[in-house]
């Protein structure tokens, strides 16, 4: 099968710091990648560059598009771009202050993606929202409140409805749930777990908690100091890390 | 070589007589500069053409843009009308009305249909524009999208791109909480199919006036330094939703004045116990129509059946 995403050799500096050198990767259709290591391993900075929110110093990202064919994201017009990334990828942020729209109503920023693509039914678009929010488990009479209202873990919640609600095939997560109680986390990710497996969602999901990955991911990038030391299955990496670094990773996670 | 003649020397230094401004206040650098501005705006529908402006003897906020459009497009012939809310004796209204008798000597009028030039704040007038005329917009924020997008570079992007699901966003959330689309003034237009525009807070009841009008319209918006257009004869259509179809306020009841109807009415307090009536915006319009009655009724008493005595 050929892969939904390949990266390749991405490279970024920030004056004479590296923040990712020379990545690369492939990610199917339905698989779901975590990218873990410290702050400032420059996951994140992989994640806006693999988005196209800051240019690459080098390397290439290729998309799979809807039509079957595989694009250089380079290549795309602008035009090309914002539209593939308003339907077909999501981007869930860390801060959700940033992935939404404040002073607009839950309902309106589930249906925002809706209006971009050219939906001009209010009825439809409003009966699209409070299906999703339902799915998201927000309650149907919250939403006509604007989500700074909202608690950090509807807010995120209500991102992913927001995401999601254009059927994309791609979405890259930067900690989702950081910043967020245990139970909540908890909550949110098993909805996001339930989510990716019913509509068959390629996730990169970028997070320095190793559970997170544990528990949503099929395959671990390893990084540090801007660079992939390790690869591979989940289960391999979190249980039989081979680079000094990984077991130390591991290692450090306490036990409740 | 004869000596110099005085007439012809009066014609080219155009200073209206003892003011000491050159003609329309502004130099003609700066008229040029806007005039290509507006050139630009009239050949791009509806885009927001940056335009360096300048500083007025008036605060921002009274319609410095409007003002520096008038005044690039003022000719010696030319017969201003300047409306505020629909009136032509409000402070705003008469002080832009004397700045440029000073300054440029033209004839000044009240009559719509007797204007070649309408400087106008929040309101198309009632009576039909036509061919010839132009009517200039005072504008303070042009960006529609401005509320919902705060970074420019973005909007610029949004517009370039012709992206306007926000702005169904904003009447989204109008519906949403008012279960209708509750914008009443500066409701946003398409223009010929392209540039989503900010109308300048015109109530909303004026949006179809500017649909396939005779007249050049021309939006100035001086602090945020921008001028759009819409040329004569262009499509203008209100934004809406399929199943919320754009309309326009009415009024159940008549001007108290002059008794038309389908026109915008304002409300007027008449004392502190709740007294008001409603009478036209347009006082202009309710004048002409005031006048027509008053001169058909004299005609009847006098016993005149039409023909001018």
């Amino acid at each position: 099968m050929e892969p939904l995403l390949s990266v390749a050799g991405l490279t970024k500096r920030y004056g004479g710091r590296l923040a990712c050198d020379g990545i690369g990767f492939t990610l199917d259709p339905g698989e779901v990648l975590a990218v873990v290591g410290e702050s400032g391993s420059g996951k994140s900075t992989l994640l806006s560059l693999i988005a196209g929110e800051v240019a690459a110093d080098a390397g290439s990202v290729a998309y799979r598009m809807r039509d079957g064919a595989t694009r250089d994201l380079d290549t795309l017009s602008l035009v090309e771009r914002r539209a593939l990334m308003r339907t077909d990828w999501g981007f869930v942020r860390q801060d959700a202050t940033q992935g939404l729209r404040m002073a607009v109503s839950a309902g309106g920023n589930v249906g925002e993606r809706l209006m971009g693509v050219g939906d001009r039914h209010y009825g439809r678009i409003r009966a699209t929202a409070l299906d999703w929010l339902a799915r998201v488990e927000i309650a149907a009479d919250r939403i006509d409140d604007p989500p700074t209202r909202f608690s950090g873990g509807m807010r995120q919640r209500l991102q992913i409805a927001r995401n999601l609600v254009t059927a994309p095939r791609l979405v890259l997560m930067d900690e989702p749930t950081s910043g967020l109680d245990v139970s909540v986390q908890a909550r949110l990710l098993d909805m996001i777990r339930g989510l990716v497996a019913e509509l068959g969602l390629a996730v990169i999901i970028v997070t320095h908690d190793l559970a997170v990955a544990r528990l949503l991911s099929h395959r671990v990038l390893v990084m540090r100091a801007g660079r992939v030391i390790e690869t591979g299955l989940t289960d391999q990496v979190l249980d039989d890390p081979q680079a000094a670094y990984t077991q130390l990773l591991v290692s450090s996670v306490l036990a409740a | 070589m004869n000596p110099p003649n005085p007439a012809v020397a009066r014609a080219t230094v155009t200073v209206s007589a003892g003011a000491g401004y050159n003609f329309a206040y502004l130099d003609e650098g700066t008229k040029r500069m806007i005039r290509r501005a507006i050139l630009k705006a009239i050949a791009i529908p509806g885009y927001q053409v940056p335009f360096a402006a300048r500083e007025m003897p008036m605060p921002y906020g009274w319609g410095t843009g409007g003002v520096q459009v008038t005044a690039a497009i003022l000719g010696a012939a030319d017969v201003l009308k300047v409306i505020d809310q629909g009136a032509d004796d409000t402070t705003n209204a008469v002080s832009i009305r004397r700045f440029f008798t000073a300054t440029a000597g033209i004839a000044t009028t009240t009559r719509t249909a007797e204007a070649t030039v309408i400087q106008t704040r929040h309101r198309i007038p009632e009576a039909p524009l036509a061919e010839g005329q132009v009517l200039v917009y005072q504008v303070p924020i042009p960006e529609p999208l401005r509320f919902l997008e705060p970074r420019e570079t973005e909007t610029r992007q949004l517009h370039a791109l012709a992206e306007y699901g926000l702005m169904h966003v904003k009447l989204y959330e109008d519906i949403a909480r008012h279960g209708h689309i509750a914008t009443t003034y500066a409701y946003p237009v398409e223009v010929a199919g392209r540039y989503v525009m900010d109308p300048s807070p015109t109530p909303k009841f004026d949006n179809p006036k500017m649909d396939d009008c005779p007249a050049l319209q021309l939006f100035g918006a001086g602090r945020e330094k921008r001028i759009y257009a819409i040329p004569p004869y262009t499509r203008v259509r209100s934004l809406d939703f399929e199943d919320h179809p754009f309309r326009v306020q009415r009024f159940d009841r008549p001007c108290a004045l002059c008794g038309a109807e389908d026109v915008y009415l304002d409300e007027v307090v008449l004392d502190d116990a709740g007294g008001r009536m409603f009478v036209c915006s347009d006082t202009d319009h309710c004048e002409t129509r005031l006048g027509e009655t008053r001169l058909a009724e004299t005609r009847l008493a006098d016993g005149h059946t039409g023909e001018a005595a």
